[in-house]
This record gives C-alpha cells, sequence and structure tokens, in this order.
C-alpha cells in the first residue's frame, strides 16, 4: 500500500525520549500498584491492565498535541495517564471515589477525561472505534486540522464496528488513525484460533488504507508509525492503520490464572520488555546516566504511592446523589 | 401557521436547526422521506458540506455521530427504519446514554438520533417493529414521540438545541399527514404533555399515530355525550406525569393507547404509574390499548386485526364508564 507521501518530522530530540520513557515507566508503576490494591480486594468489578503494552500507549500518544483526540479501550490505564490524566485521580476513579475523575461513578473501564481530549476508556469490545472516526468528524465540521486515535485490541479486529468505520473513514477522508495493539490474546483465547485469513494488515489494505506493522515492544518504532500516520491524517489524507504488536505480562484481567500462556512464551517476551529497551537505549546513546533512570522510576513510584494513598482515603460517593446527571 | 406535512416539517425542522447553529450536521439521508424525497435537495442545496450519505451500518452511524456528539458538533443520525436501530443498540444505549451520567455530568452527548418506526402496512416482523418501549427502559435518553406536523417541527427543534441524547420516534404512517406548524418557528420544551383535546369524562393518553385515532374516537364518543380528554405525552423521557395525572384527577377514568406489543409498553407503564399515584383519583380500571403480544404478520387482514383502532379506543373508553 503505497500513501502519498507526508513528510515525517524529524527523529525525536532525547528530551522526547526521555519523555517517553518516564511515561512507560509511570504506566508500569501505576499497574503494579492497582494490580495490588485488587488483588487485596479493593476494587470494584474486574480490572484489566496494560503493564507491557506501555510502549504502545506512549509511543503513539507522544506523536500528537492537546487538540487531538483519543478513544482507548478497556485496557487502558496506559492511554489515560500518556495522555495525561492526574495520576490520583485515575487512581480514585479505579476505586470508585468521589474524588476520581468520573467522581466514581466510571470506574476503570469508562473514565472519560475530555480536557484531554480522550473519549474515554471503554467496557465494549470496539465501541471506541466509532468515537475517534466520530471526533474525526466533528474536527473537520469545525473547520479543525485535530487528528483522532482509536486504540483498539486484536480482539476488535473480529467486530464489524471496526470495518464499518473504516469504510466510512476512507471513503470520507476522515483524520483517524486506527491502532490495533495486538497482544496475542482477546480475553482468554489465542488470535490464531478466532482470527480468519492470512493477513490482518489485509484488513485496513482492503479498505485502501495504509496499513503497517510495527514491532509493538519498541516504543520509538510505535512512534514514528503513529507520527507519520497523524502527518498523514492533518494533511488531509485520511486514515491510517497501524498494528503494533506487543504482550500483556498479565492475565485478561487481575486474577486470571493465565493456564493458557506457557513459560517459554512468557520468557521471550518479558525479554522483550519495552522499558528495558528504552533503558538500555538511552543509556547507550548517553541520553541518560543510571542515576538518571533510577530518579525517573522513584519519581514514578512517589507519584504512585500518593495517588493510592489519597484515593484509599478519599470518601465513597453518596449513595443519595444516584439520579444527579441522568440528563445533562 | 403553515400548512406542511409531517415530512416537510421534519426537513424544514433540521433545515433552520443547521442554519442557526453551524455544527448541526446531517449523517443519513433521505430521512425516510418517500415520495416527498425531494424534499431533501433544500438540505442539499444550502448545506451539501454538512449532509452526509453514509453507507448502510446502522452501529457505525450512531456511534460515528455519538464520537462527533462527545467531540463537540451536535449531529443528527438518520436509522432509517425503526427495526434497522437495533443494530445500533449499543452504541445508543452503552455509549451515548450513558456517558454524561458516567462522567458526573462532563461529557453531554448532544447527539440526535431517529428512525421511522412502526406498522407501516405490510412490513411484517422485520420492518414493522416500535422500538419506543425498549428505549424507553433506559435512563438517559430524552425520547419524542411527535404526533402531528407542529410537534415534529417544535420537538426536532428542541431535539438539536438540547445537550443530551435525544432519540426521535417518528411513526412511518406520519410522514405523508398534514397540519398547521405555527410561524413562530419555535422549539417545543421537552418533558411537557400537550393536552390534544380537553374533555371531562375520560382521559385518554396516547402517543405519536395513536393520538389521531384517540381524537377521532373522541369525535365519535362526543356524539353518544361522552367527553373525552386526550392527552399527548410528546416526549416519553422524561415523562410528564403532573399533567397525566391532573388530567386523571378531574376525569377519574384513564385509557392509554400505544401500537407496540402490550408487554413492556408505554401504556403498561404508564398504566402502573397512575396506579401507583393517582390510585385515589381513580373510579374505575385502568384500560390499555396495544398489540397483542405477537410479531406483526405480513398479511393484511392479520395486521388490520392487531392493531388499535378508533372503535377498540371507543370500547376500552366505554369499558371505563361501566
Amino acid at each position: 500500500m503505497t500513501a502519498q507521501s507526508v513528510k515525517t518530522p524529524d527523529a525525536p530530540a532525547p528530551a522526547k525520549l526521555l519523555e517517553m520513557h518516564r511515561a512507560m515507566v509511570l504506566i508500569r508503576r501505576f499497574e503494579e500498584a492497582v494490580r495490588v490494591l485488587a488483588t487485596a480486594g479493593a476494587v470494584p468489578g474486574l480490572v484489566h491492565l496494560c503493564a507491557g503494552q506501555e510502549a504502545t500507549n506512549v509511543g503513539v500518544i507522544a506523536a500528537l498535541e492537546p487538540r487531538d483526540a483519543i478513544a482507548s479501550h478497556h485496557r487502558g490505564h496506559g492511554h489515560c495517564l500518556a495522555r495525561g490524566a492526574p495520576v490520583d485521580g485515575l487512581m480514585a476513579e479505579i476505586l470508585g471515589k468521589e474524588t476520581g475523575m468520573c467522581g466514581g461513578r466510571s470506574g476503570s473501564m469508562h473514565v472519560i477525561d475530555l480536557e484531554r481530549n480522550n473519549l474515554g476508556t471503554n467496557g465494549i469490545v470496539g465501541g471506541g472505534i466509532p468515537l475517534a472516526a466520530g471526533a474525526a468528524l466533528s474536527a473537520r465540521a469545525r473547520g479543525s486540522d485535530a487528528a483522532s486515535v482509536c486504540f483498539f485490541g486484536d480482539g476488535a479486529l473480529n467486530q464489524g464496528l471496526l470495518h464499518e468505520c473504516m469504510n466510512m473513514a476512507a471513503i470520507w477522508k476522515l483524520a483517524v488513525v486506527f491502532v490495533c495493539e495486538n497482544n496475542g490474546y482477546g480475553e482468554f483465547t489465542a488470535i490464531d484460533d478466532v482470527t480468519a485469513g492470512p493477513s490482518l494488515l489485509a484488513r485496513g489494505e482492503v479498505f485502501g488504507i495504509p496499513s503497517s506493522m510495527v514491532d509493538g515492544m519498541d516504543v520509538r518504532a510505535v512512534h514514528e508509525a503513529a507520527r507519520g500516520a497523524v502527518a498523514r491524517a492533518r494533511a488531509g489524507q485520511g486514515p491510517s492503520f497501524i498494528i503494533c504488536n506487543t504482550w500483556r505480562f498479565g492475565g485478561h484481567h487481575v486474577g486470571d490464572k493465565q493456564d493458557y500462556k506457557d513459560d517459554a512464551e512468557a520468557r521471550a517476551w518479558r525479554a522483550r520488555d519495552p522499558i528495558l529497551k528504552s533503558a538500555a537505549q538511552l543509556q547507550d546513546e548517553g541520553h541518560a546516566s543510571e542515576a538518571d533512570l533510577r530518579a525517573v522510576e522513584h519519581e514514578a513510584d512517589a507519584l504512585v504511592k500518593r495517588a493510592v494513598e489519597a484515593a484509599r482515603a478519599a470518601p465513597e460517593p453518596a449513595p443519595q446523589r444516584l439520579l444527579e446527571h441522568v440528563h445533562g | 401557521m403553515t400548512k406542511m406535512s409531517h415530512a416537510e416539517a421534519l426537513v424544514t425542522a433540521i433545515l433552520d436547526s443547521m442554519a442557526a447553529d453551524a455544527d448541526v450536521v446531517l449523517l443519513g439521508r433521505p430521512l425516510g422521506l418517500g415520495p416527498q424525497r425531494m424534499l431533501m435537495s433544500r438540505l442539499t442545496d444550502r448545506f451539501e458540506d454538512r449532509v452526509y450519505d453514509p453507507p448502510v451500518c446502522e452501529a457505525g452511524n450512531a456511534a460515528l455521530g455519538v464520537g462527533a456528539a462527545m467531540a463537540g458538533i451536535r449531529p443528527f443520525v438518520d436509522l432509517s427504519t425503526g427495526s434497522f436501530s437495533f443494530l445500533a443498540f449499543s452504541q445508543i444505549i452503552n455509549e451515548a446514554a450513558v456517558s454524561n451520567y458516567m462522567t458526573a455530568g462532563k461529557i453531554p452527548v448532544p447527539v440526535t438520533f431517529h428512525c421511522l418506526e412502526g406498522v407501516r402496512g405490510g412490513g411484517a416482523p422485520q420492518h414493522s417493529q416500535n422500538i419506543h418501549a425498549f428505549v424507553w427502559n433506559t435512563a438517559g435518553l430524552e425520547i419524542l414521540a411527535p404526533s402531528c406536523p407542529a410537534d415534529m417541527y417544535g420537538l426536532t427543534r428542541a431535539a438539536l438545541a438540547s445537550n443530551n441524547p435525544t432519540f426521535i420516534m417518528n411513526h412511518a404512517k406520519l410522514m405523508a399527514v398534514e397540519g398547521d406548524v405555527p410561524d413562530d418557528r419555535a422549539a417545543i420544551p421537552i418533558g411537557k404533555a400537550d393536552i390534544k383535546r380537553r374533555g371531562k369524562d375520560v382521559t385518554i393518553v396516547a402517543l405519536s399515530l395513536m393520538v389521531g385515532l384517540a381524537l377521532q374516537a373522541a369525535e365519535e364518543l362526543a356524539k353518544e355525550g361522552i367527553d373525552v380528554e386526550v392527552v399527548d405525552p410528546r416526549t416519553l423521557a422524561p415523562l410528564d406525569e403532573e399533567t397525566i395525572l391532573a388530567s386523571v384527577a378531574r376525569t377519574g377514568r384513564l385509557v392509554v393507547v400505544d401500537e407496540t406489543n402490550m408487554q413492556g409498553s408505554i401504556a403498561s407503564g404508564i398504566a402502573g404509574m397512575v396506579a401507583e399515584r393517582g390510585f385515589r383519583s381513580l373510579k374505575a380500571a385502568v384500560q390499555r390499548v396495544a398489540r397483542p403480544d405477537t410479531p406483526v404478520p405480513f398479511s393484511a387482514p392479520m395486521e388490520a386485526f392487531l392493531l388499535p383502532t378508533h372503535e377498540t379506543i371507543m370500547a376500552a373508553v366505554k369499558r371505563t364508564l361501566v
């Protein structure tokens, strides 16, 4: 698939690379804290963690401007954080507290953050895809060059809605980037068991959408692909489709025993940890010392620790306020 | 007053809303206009770049509208035949209806959905669904059911100005019906019932196409000395319970008419509400007029047999007077 050429901006500066690394570390530490809280029974309902997939979250979102929109999915804490959501507000929301970003009404799977043009995590597989396409329609109606990105997992490749939206985005040249975070499993099922056809990219190509596959464990590779796609979108050349191959370090949700994965697979993917890779690159290139990297981790730990403490201490929403906000 | 068809009132309301607000975008044509589809050119001639002709993919159309509304504009999404709206239910119910609530009021979704529902004649099971009762069971939507061109116009203007997700349940058989539309071209407040006929003996609450049948029944009953009041809720959600209860308080008798299946119908819901909140006003058992609980058959005589008519409404009124 050849795209009309749109110049991709120059390679990221060292400060940007360090910023992406910092964002990935924050997500990893945040998710570890949520895992501990959920295991201890402090999180109502199921919670889906994105540890292992940080590079796909951060690499794409680092290519966006504040005016651009994103739509996420049920494994979406990383997208929220990469987009700049307050750490304490997100943690409190996951615990269902009044101080959460949505007052405890949304929880992990439905948190929406319009201040950062984040149309939300989403409890319906594929649910965010048309929301991002719709945001692109809104941008066009208002004469804005804003782009939008929808993240979805490999499970959503088999949702009809994806194909409906790719078709509409292509015929109307909507400024939307379709990002599939292919972590190999839809819930508890390996993608190969439920997904027909020799080529996943063909699912974009059939609509004439420029489609590419990148190493989702390499934040720089993801970032470069995303920058190209966003530049195309902004230039009015329509949608792109990027498949980021990645791996979920945990189960479908906290508590999933993952008997469908084997040890060799886990070892191989963990050796490709996107944060270890990014850290090694930054050190090798002289952009960060070991002490710098340790400082990044301490900073993330401190932010997360404060957020956990604040969220645990925060009040529950008053049940009497149940009827508020049914209508705007 | 200007005389226009129900369809023309719909198109005129969309046109006036698009002229008043550059954020109003139409996703869907030809709006089920049928033989009146020439009206569509009024919209495309003036606002071609804001009228999208989407592929047939109801879920995608609905959800694109929801996303666009979350991002700020005011899309009017036509879902075509009501029966097809089921394909878009997740987008309407899991996305549009709940966003404002689950963000504690931060993300309103000013999208308007529209469909042509109801028993249209020969539609058989897959083109005859009344979907308003399904949707009525969802909190967070404003559901509008216009019964005449004036209400079609005013409610559409209100829907496109509302910050909430709205769903216009338009009856297919109304599109050709003509009536007067006020020249002030104003929106009708959402949540306000309209008393279409004043009367003192029996209250009929009827909606959409059933309002016309109720008025016809009232005229016939007047000849027999029975004075009927006809209340049109106009908006099913929020429902103007107070106007209905006040009418029942005056008459003491209630008949509720709804074209959908009896089970889970608006007729059942309103009857239950009045039984609970207006029990002391009632002088007789509430009568419900709705369809039997079957799919809609293709056969013309079978279809005619199951529909409410002015005669079945008259019979129900008389049952309250025994």
